[in-house]
């Protein structure tokens, strides 16, 4: 059973409902060429895409630069169309018509950018960032300059020294403070943070973590967080999922996929953290090779030309993400007897 | 939260009394006044503007009555301190008064040219897609005519006057200015802050209007002032063939061209004119300069 | 890369296209039309009316555009209303002569303006650099048609030693005598192209100078002749584009100085027309100046791409 379905295994708890379900996302982006510039290839940056999000957890998104990660958050905000594929929020369709409108859905979802010099109006004082969602939706102005002022403070900044500053007057942690600031304006119940945090120092990547706790309990919200950082993700996540190449390859409990990885991507990404142990050295580089051109993958498995135990069934037939052992779900033959993998018939870890 | 009672005052308040942080137009506006030359430059327009707003002040003469005895006096001539023109006008007073023409000519076309070509250019640049391409291919048209080119075809063919210069030379200056700034709003629109404005559910014309427009207003700026600089000079070429003012209005362009015949006679005063072509639109050229550097702040 | 130039190529029809509606429609837009012109208006309307319908005055607009069209594209440009004669011997003939003047107040301008430019260039932040900054500011701001007065006064009047006006010879200058013509109108011609390009070639190997790769060069224990030639190869695209450009408003342009100088070149052939009300020659003319201009664009444009390889979109 799909984790990803409306059966499978999140649908029994209905304590945490799925306050976001993504179903079969898809988007590839032409590249243009020839005499006429048509577009005779495409990059399949995301690739039928489904998962579930739970309300008040923190979901981490994992994966190598062009695994899609990016383009995943922009297609959940709607800032790009997908190709295929719906989002449906707290069991509302984003887009139709008796559904969730698009103006809508950004009062109910936000998102944290990495660049955050970048993600601010450099002429712009930064109350007035931060106030412009406020405003835009009907607030009027000054309520929207107040509704900036009480971020100030819960972000940690005081009002009486920032609000009329502008972003080069200001650091990257006092910047990204800003951007959250701006982000929670609105007062969504989900925020995605794109990398949030890889762009700051590590102490103060250190205290916005735990300014993103503070403020998700205080909000009662829920995060997506995406990095390449796999410390930083399974320090904040509740569950984690990995993405190669466009596709969701794992999925599950962060200390379960972090302890006892089942697809061999995985591994050898957890492989590939430095550990502080000197008992656990890496002697072999875990993976080899480049990623393959998103624009031509591979057929099957995309993994399979990287994957130790690639077989003529992973080059044949493309594995689904299935439900494996306790609440996870995997893509991978090796996992499931009866896919035509010689290692299908042992499930056991290792 | 708790801290919300200490904000339930009223938040314009607590604006006012934080602490001001340093605008990048304000920065800007503090180098211009470290800049000397501008600073000079600029005086000498504004200068030059009140003398020929308020030209019966500072004139004696009345632009428009000559004297068939008085023609062509020299420089230095008792009561005409610039001579007289071939009518027996007084030269001062012409270009005094000659200026409200050259001026007017001069800065409106750039100023409208400004203000449509700024809309068009930050909506091609923002929209993208056919509507750009659509706006672009038009402004390609007009780019296949070198830009006097075009002024002469609007006023060769429609005739000449004051209304139809200013019409042919905003045409003229509106492809370039279409150019800057589609260029600098396609630019912006891919900055994190306008796609973190998108997703904040703002309409197009808002994110054009907050978040474009003040960045795109800087490159223009400075483009413009060194459009005037042209503009005017081309007004008064316009003139100086016959196709903008016409007589007996006086303007400077339309005196160069009058004056062509006394240049054997005194050709002294029939250089004149082209002084004041010359000075100011190398005070414009100054003033653009000044304001590129002054504008080159590193953020 | 001839994919580019194909590309390029079929693009100008459009904006060829375009140019023509341009004329057309402002044609149009005049007051007045060619009977108006061609009969006194005192005539009785039946006879004018008359006039019109021989002309196809009364057909549908883009009927009597596709008719302008297709006599353009087999080279009829119409009859002058002054002369009677046919506009294409005139134009052609004044094209020449604008040629005469243009082509060495261009090679005249771009010269001494890559000189200039590198030089202010290669001495950054010395006098010379502060000089030739404040003379390319005057020249940028000079209106030249004002300057070839001076010349005039100056050369002619004063000291008596070149001829003021008119181009004194028939096709190609041979002697002395008539070259003396072409001296003040080529020089007040290249006021405008020397300014432009040595700013431009100032600006551009100033910033190709204070590039890293220059470092590596002189690293490489590269003499600083080598040095330059390279430097130069990076400045010519942009440089390129903007002579060609240059070039283009010279032929459009030239009008104001050869009223100056009273030069019977395509611009004094406008002059003329516009003095004459003469509307099929002043359309002709200006529809010929702006394909010549879209021409050298894409002339340009294909060159640069040669060049630099960045620039094949």
């Amino acid at each position: 059973m799909n984790e990803g379905g409306p059966g499978g295994v999140e649908a029994r708890d209905a304590v945490s409902a799925p306050i976001l379900a993504v179903e079969n996302l898809t988007k590839h982006f032409p590249v243009k060429g020839g005499l006429f510039r048509r577009s005779n290839a495409v990059v399949q940056a995301v690739d039928d895409v489904s998962f579930l999000v739970r309300k008040g957890e923190t979901l981490g998104i994992v994966g190598e630069s062009g695994c899609g990660k990016s383009t995943t958050a922009r297609l959940l905000m709607h800032l790009i169309a997908s190709d295929r594929g719906h989002i449906r929020f707290a069991g509302r369709l984003v887009g139709a018509a008796h559904g969730l409108s698009r103006r809508n859905l950004h009062r109910q979802m936000q998102m944290v950018f990495q660049d955050s010099y970048a993600s601010l109006n450099p002429r712009l004082p930064v109350a007035m960032s931060i106030a412009f969602g406020p405003f835009v939706h009907g607030l009027a102005k000054s309520q929207a300059q107040q509704r900036a002022m009480q971020l100030l403070q819960a972000v940690g900044l005081d009002p009486l020294l920032f609000a009329n500053r502008y972003p080069h007057e200001l650091s990257g942690g006092q910047r990204q403070r800003i951007n959250i600031a701006r982000a929670l304006a609105l007062e969504p119940r989900i925020v995605i943070l794109d990398e949030a945090v890889s762009a700051l120092d590590k102490s103060v990547e250190a205290q916005v973590l735990n300014l993103l706790a503070d403020l998700k309990a205080e909000f009662d919200l829920t995060y997506i967080f995406i990095s390449h950082d796999l410390n930083v993700v399974r320090y904040i996540s509740d569950r984690v999922m990995v993405m190669y190449l466009g596709k969701v390859v794992e999925i599950g409990p962060v200390n379960q996929i972090y302890r006892n990885p089942q697809h061999p991507y995985t591994q050898a990404l957890l492989t590939a953290m430095p550990s502080m142990d000197p008992r656990r050295r890496t002697l072999r580089a875990p993976l080899s090779g480049d990623p393959p051109n998103p624009i031509s993958p591979p057929s099957g498995c995309r993994f399979r030309t990287r994957c130790p135990f690639a077989e003529k069934v992973c080059e044949a037939v493309p594995p689904q993400l299935l439900a494996g052992a306790q609440a996870a779900a995997v893509a991978c033959h090796m996992r499931f007897p009866g896919s035509g993998h010689s290692r299908a018939a042992n499930t056991v870890s290792h | 939260m708790a801290e919300a009672a200490t904000l339930s005052v009223d938040a314009s308040l607590v604006l006012k009394r934080a602490q001001q942080g340093k605008s990048y137009w304000r920065r800007v506006w503090e180098r211009l006044l470290d800049d000397k030359l501008t600073l000079a430059v600029t005086a000498m327009l504004m200068l030059l503007l009140i003398m020929v707003l308020f030209a019966p002040w500072f004139t004696v003469h009345d632009p428009y009555t000559g004297s068939v005895l008085r023609r062509l006096k020299p420089v230095g001539t008792l009561g005409h301190w610039l001579g007289t023109d071939e009518v027996g006008r007084d030269l001062w007073s012409r270009m005094v008064y000659g200026g409200r023409m050259s001026l007017l000519a001069g800065v409106v076309p750039v100023f409208l040219a400004l203000l449509i070509g700024g809309f068009l250019g930050i909506l091609a640049g923002y929209a993208g897609g056919l509507l750009n391409s659509a706006i672009m291919r038009l402004t390609d048209v007009l780019y296949a005519f070198p830009s006097i080119l075009l002024a002469i075809a609007i006023t060769g063919i429609l005739g000449s006057g004051l209304k139809n210069t200013i019409l042919a030379l905003t045409i003229s200056f509106i492809p370039p200015i279409i150019r800057i700034s589609e260029s600098v709003a396609a630019q912006t629109r891919h900055l994190d802050f306008v796609e973190a404005a998108r997703a904040s559910g703002a309409r197009p014309l808002t994110i054009m209007r907050y978040h474009i427009l003040n960045n795109v207003l800087g490159p223009i700026l400075v483009y413009a002032t060194s459009l005037i600089s042209i503009c005017i000079i081309l007004a008064a070429g316009l003139s100086f063939l016959g196709l903008g003012v016409t007589p007996p209005s006086a303007e400077w362009g339309l005196m160069l061209n009058n004056l062509r015949q006394a240049l054997w006679v005194s050709p002294l005063v029939a250089a004149l004119p082209g002084v004041m072509i010359f000075i100011t639109s190398m005070c414009f050229n100054l003033m653009s300069d000044g304001l590129r550097q002054a504008m080159d702040v590193r953020l | 890369m001839w994919a580019f130039t194909l590309r390029r190529l079929l693009y100008a029809v459009p904006v060829l296209l375009g140019v023509s509606m341009l004329v057309f429609a402002l044609i149009h837009l005049a007051p007045g039309d060619v009977v108006d012109i061609l009969v006194p208006p005192e005539v009785p309307k039946e006879i004018a009316d008359g006039l019109r319908r021989r002309f196809r005055l009364d057909e549908p607009i883009y009927l009597q555009y596709l008719a302008w069209l297709s006599r353009l594209m087999v080279g009829d440009f119409g009859i002058s209303f002054f002369t009677g004669r046919p506009v294409a011997e005139e134009l052609f003939g004044a094209l020449g002569n604008t040629l005469i003047i243009a082509l060495p107040a261009a090679l005249l301008g771009f010269s001494l303006g890559i000189v200039l430019g590198a030089l202010a260039a290669y001495s950054r932040d010395s006098w010379l650099d502060k000089v030739f900054s404040a003379t390319a500011i005057i020249g940028v701001s000079l209106p030249h048609y004002w300057v070839g007065i001076v010349l005039v006064a100056i050369f002619s009047v004063v000291l008596n030693m070149l001829p003021a006006q008119g181009m004194g010879f028939e096709g190609v200058p041979t002697s002395w005598t008539e070259i003396e013509h072409l001296i003040l109108p080529v020089i007040t011609l290249s006021l405008i192209p020397m300014g432009v390009t040595s700013r431009l070639v100032r600006a551009n190997m100033l910033e190709i100078l204070s590039q890293e790769f220059v470092g590596t060069l002189h690293a490489k224990g590269l003499a600083k002749r080598r040095v330059l030639y390279h430097t130069l190869k990076n400045a010519a695209p942009s440089a390129l584009a903007l002579m060609g450009l240059q070039f283009g408003y010279l032929l459009g342009g030239s009008i104001l100085v050869e009223t100056v100088f009273n030069w019977p070149g395509s611009g004094g052939l406008m002059n003329l027309a516009i003095f004459r009300r003469d509307v099929p020659v002043l359309s002709a003319t200006i529809l010929v100046l702006a394909a010549i201009f879209v021409v050298i664009n894409i002339l340009v444009d294909v060159l640069q791409a040669l060049i630099d390889p960045r620039m094949r979109r």
